[in-house]
């Protein structure tokens, strides 16, 4: 059967020349970077060039980047050691409606535990307003954490100008950038951010592998203690192969990035374009033009559930995602879909395609022919589309 | 996730449509909880003779709604007030645990519309 992948926003698959240099540190190069011998020896020295070529994609100093185990981590790491360590100087946290669970869960886990949290909305576009944020500080305000790009509508958010804000308070600065990072410029410096999350596995990269930036002079307190690696911040024997794999990622993603938006961006409009001409009772989720993602699809499609949509799709190989309520594993539809105002109905027949590397135009012209079909059949069989049959025909 | 037998129901689901005039007509859900699930029953005596369902829905919602349509077909209405939930998901081989309650309110929807059958019969006498 035909295959077409277009969940990237979920995870990609390993660049070949990604496994292959992983491969060498399995089997070859397997040494402890903490041994003093030759194996460690030269496993340190491959653990601080992977360090170098993620810090080169963001424009940080390679001492600035902690590996981690991945972006949930990064994000964990950088909330609750924010917190813990400045606990004493105030208790309130600004993030926003649509950040990704590993932030918000985190965020909420620290409002039960004495903090104050307040949530920021964002505008039907999905898109956070400054002068929320600046509104929301406080005296006590110790971190600001918000996304650079959505996960599930690809609107990007006004990070530099959130990071001005931040720094003219003095408040610590964190932005969750998994879904940013090769996808569109990020320079740590320009945008004002002090701690920066970021994965291996969306950019051609490993699972199990992420990493947090951390300011020169940011203090957090680790959450993982142990034998002191990572600058004392992230115990526990490096994960070599990941480590390598994910810097590898890095170094491809700053080589390519230019070429692959350039192209995804043709590929996105052409998709939701070709959605909205040919299906009707069609919305466009999230932002148009340069304030979104270049991957990134996302439409509800009326009077019909997301899940089966996503099922229809998978029997003709095509790979989607969607936020419906089924499929977030709770009763409830995606959060972000309903921070951006849409109603229930609407948000569980939301659609999401995250174009790679690797589609063709061809992928998106397959998709085109068979969703309208899956939409007609699904429909006909739908008791609220029957009202819209209904009341076209008197 | 599903069961092959679900996926045959939700591919293919049996009995999908409307029906001019029907004996009994039954909805449950909402559109806000995601499922809509409304059945149509043409009773003949106490034979259920046809039965027609629409559903809004996750693919668990159209496999319950197209399974319980085959279950009660030439049922009695006695018979067919005693098919469970639980037995519309056994017979489509089970269901996902997370589907058990949201998803899986198609004998609800039969049982309504068995309801608004005695209800019509009622207003008839």
């Amino acid at each position: 059967m035909r295959r077409v992948y277009l969940d990237h926003s979920a995870t990609t698959p390993v660049d070949p020349e990604v496994a292959a240099i992983m491969m060498t540190y399995y089997t070859e190069k397997y040494g402890n970077p903490s041994s003093v011998h030759g194996f460690g020896r030269e496993t340190k020295q491959a653990l601080e060039q992977a360090r170098n070529q993620v810090a080169e994609l963001i424009g940080a100093a390679s001492r600035e980047i902690t590996f981690t185990s991945g972006g949930t981590e990064a994000d964990n790491l950088a909330i609750l050691g924010t917190a813990e360590a400045l606990r004493k100087k105030g208790k309130h946290i600004i993030t926003s409606c649509i950040e990704h669970h590993a932030v918000l869960e985190t965020c909420e886990y620290l409002e039960k535990n004495g903090f104050d949290l307040t949530v920021i909305p964002v505008d039907e576009e999905g898109i956070i307003s400054v002068d929320e944020v600046r509104k929301a500080i406080r005296p006590d305000t110790i971190l600001i954490t918000v996304m650079h790009a959505n996960n599930e509508v690809g609107s990007i958010q006004p990070i530099a100008e959130i990071g001005k804000l931040a720094k003219e308070h003095g408040i610590v600065f964190h932005v969750d950038a998994v879904q940013s990072l090769g996808k569109i410029p990020i320079n740590v410096e320009e945008m004002n951010v002090d701690l920066l999350t970021v994965s291996g596995h969306k950019i051609y990269g490993p699972k199990g592998v992420g990493a947090l930036y951390v300011r020169k002079g940011v203090r957090i307190v680790p959450l993982i203690h142990g034998g002191g690696q990572e600058r004392k911040r992230r115990s526990g024997t490096e994960n070599m192969p990941g480590i390598i794999g994910f810097g590898k990622a890095c170094e491809l993603a700053g080589q390519r990035m230019a070429d692959d938006a350039k192209k995804q961006i043709k590929l996105r409009d052409k998709l939701m374009n070709g959605i909205v001409e040919r299906i009707e009772y069609v919305k466009v989720n999230g932002p148009v033009g340069e304030k979104r993602l270049p991957n990134n699809v996302n439409v509800s499609i009326r009077y019909v559930e997301g899940e089966s949509l996503l099922l229809s799709l998978d029997m003709l190989g095509i790979a989607a995602s969607s936020g419906s309520a089924c499929t977030s594993g709770s009763l409830d539809p995606s959060h972000v879909l309903l921070g951006m105002g849409l109603i229930h109905e609407i948000a569980h027949g939301s659609l999401r395609f995250s174009l790679g590397r690797q589609n063709t135009e061809e992928e998106i012209d397959y998709v085109l022919e068979q969703l309208p079909k899956i939409v007609e059949r699904l429909r006909m069989m739908s008791p609220l589309y029957d009202q819209v049959i209904h009341s076209k025909q008197s | 996730m599903y069961t092959e037998k679900v996926m045959d129901h939700f591919t293919n689901p049996r009995n999908v449509g409307e029906m001019e005039n029907p004996d009994g007509v039954g909805e449950v859900g909402n559109a806000k909880c995601g499922d809509i699930m409304r059945i149509y029953l043409d009773i003949e005596g106490d034979i259920i003779k046809d039965v027609k369902f629409k559903t809004f829905g996750c693919g668990a919602a159209v496999a319950t709604s197209s399974m319980v349509t085959e279950m009660v077909k030439g049922k009695t209405i006695d018979e067919a007030m005693v098919i469970s939930n639980a037995a519309v998901a056994e017979a489509l081989g089970g269901l996902p645990e997370t589907k058990m309650h949201c998803s899986n309110l198609a004998a609800d929807a039969l049982h309504k519309a068995i309801g608004d059958y005695h209800d019509k019969q009622q207003k008839k006498e």
